[in-house]
């Protein structure tokens, strides 16, 4: 700011010296912010362009009018004028063609995992997730498959959250630590933890898995399952035996048939299918 | 809650008031005697007790539609994926054992002849590629389900997981099913 306040004030008092004018403007341009102006001069080189048009097929429903089935709504934009991302596609039709539309999303950067929905038959986080610029094939896009809808692109995770609450997805210990202070582990046991904690639960894998669709009241899902093998692995937990026990039924763990829908969906690269077979192979020897 | 919202606004413009930003602005301004730069919404929020609220939650989660699966999801992951082929032809198999062994149970009573001297005798009489054909029916599941169980196995033992080798594995299976139950049908 002050390197601006100082130029425009340049800028104002010595209007009628040239010289010095320029050599004001001149960091001005060298600046990498992001300027209206700029902005503007895309814009019209990119409609100079041929226009790209692309359809999005979104799926709707409002609670408002629950009689009302869902239904499919199309919005088609010029991707020249459009981010390259499917959920900068999104803001730009709730920005310009529809503000009813609703969707969750936060970081843009598939961090938080708001954005988690069904674009194009996979479950993945709109932010992470390019629109595919070679062909002009509409995208379909849905909610998290066999979820309740809460309004349009959001679903209810309630059930979600309440089980990753059922596995205590925190330290669990009784002994302190020896010196006092902190509980330590070995490079090798933190090594262990690497592909666990990246998860976000967004809920990605979860609604891809077929088994979870129709037994979501008792069996855990691909992505607590993860979660829970993350505490399972900490060689800093004691409650482990505890942990174990608390799997060992017909339903939470045993209901995963490795169809692997998981593994093939997880928008942060993570194996959701080697958690749970690493906690089945446990529970076995 | 934006139905509520919606209904407020409508009742503003009915009330009659020409202009209702202009003027909710200018009385401000007249307080203020500076121009503000927070938003101005024509909404109102509305109060509810907890009770309210979950009663409401409560109405709006018996309305909830479930959002599409099966339909909507990867055709390649959901009809094709070997565990599900798994249980189709696991289940084929167990079924016509059970079918078959009632009717063998039945036939004397029922007066069908299901010996094996006859059965054969009758499969014997078909034409060659009716023959393969039937039999590709049976051995195409058998090879499915004995390969895929390997599979299976090795995922047990925690291989296997990679991304691309899941992908990879389920064409192989897809294939190698393919092979074997046409060699069970027409080269054996």
């Amino acid at each position: 700011m002050a390197s601006l306040r100082s130029s425009a004030s340049l800028l104002l008092s010595a209007a009628s010296r040239p010289a010095l004018r320029a050599a004001a403007v001149a960091p001005a341009a060298v600046r990498g912010m992001a300027q209206v102006t700029d902005g503007q001069q895309q814009n019209q080189m990119a409609s100079g362009d041929q226009a790209k048009l692309k359809t999005f097929q979104i799926y709707r429903w409002n609670p408002d009018t629950p009689t009302e089935k869902p239904r499919m709504q199309s919005y088609t934009l010029d991707l020249n004028k459009t981010g390259p991302m499917v959920l900068d596609a999104l803001i730009r039709i709730k920005n310009e063609l529809d503000p009813t539309l609703t969707f969750r999303r936060s970081c843009r950067e598939g961090i938080c995992g708001s954005c988690a929905m069904n674009i194009n038959g996979t479950n993945t986080l709109a932010c992470l997730c390019r629109i595919p610029a070679e062909d002009m094939a509409e995208m379909k896009i849905y909610p998290l498959p066999h979820t309740y809808v809460v309004k349009d692109l959001v679903p209810d995770l309630t059930q979600f959250y309440k089980q990753y609450k059922s596995i205590k997805p925190y330290l669990q210990r009784d002994t302190p630590a020896p010196d006092g202070r902190e509980y330590r582990q070995t490079k090798a046991d933190r090594k262990k933890l690497d592909g666990l904690y990246e998860c976000i639960l967004c809920a990605c894998c979860s609604t891809s898995c077929p088994s979870y669709w129709w037994n979501s009241e008792e069996y855990l899902g691909p992505a607590i399952l993860l979660q829970s093998y993350r505490w399972l692995a900490d060689s800093r937990d004691e409650k482990t035996a505890e942990r174990r026990d608390a799997l060992n039924n017909s339903m939470s763990l045993y209901r995963c048939h490795t169809i692997l829908n998981c593994t093939r969906t997880c928008p942060k690269g993570l194996n959701p299918g080697l958690a749970i077979a690493q906690i089945k192979k446990e529970m076995a020897f | 809650m934006i139905a509520q919202r919606a209904g407020t606004t409508a009742l503003r413009r009915v009330a009659g008031k020409p202009n209702a930003f202009f003027t909710a602005n200018v009385s401000r301004l007249g307080r203020t005697q500076t121009l503000s730069t927070t938003q101005t919404r024509l909404v109102a929020t509305q109060k509810l007790t907890a009770d309210d609220e979950t009663a409401l939650l409560a109405k709006q989660r018996l309305h909830r539609p479930v959002s599409p699966h099966l339909d909507v999801y990867d055709k390649q992951q959901t009809w094709f994926g070997g565990s599900i082929w798994m249980r189709f032809t696991g289940a084929a198999f167990s079924g016509s054992l059970y079918t078959f062994s009632a009717a063998y149970l039945v036939a004397p009573l029922a007066g069908w002849h299901l010996e094996s001297a006859s059965l054969a005798a009758a499969f014997g009489a078909l034409p060659f590629v009716a023959k393969g054909a039937l039999k590709f029916l049976a051995a195409w599941p058998f090879a499915f389900h004995a390969v895929n169980g390997v599979r299976h196995l090795l995922f047990d033992y925690g291989v296997g997981f990679g991304r691309r080798t899941i992908v990879k594995t389920g064409w192989y299976v897809w294939g190698a099913s393919m092979v074997g139950g046409l060699y069970l049908a027409f080269f054996l």
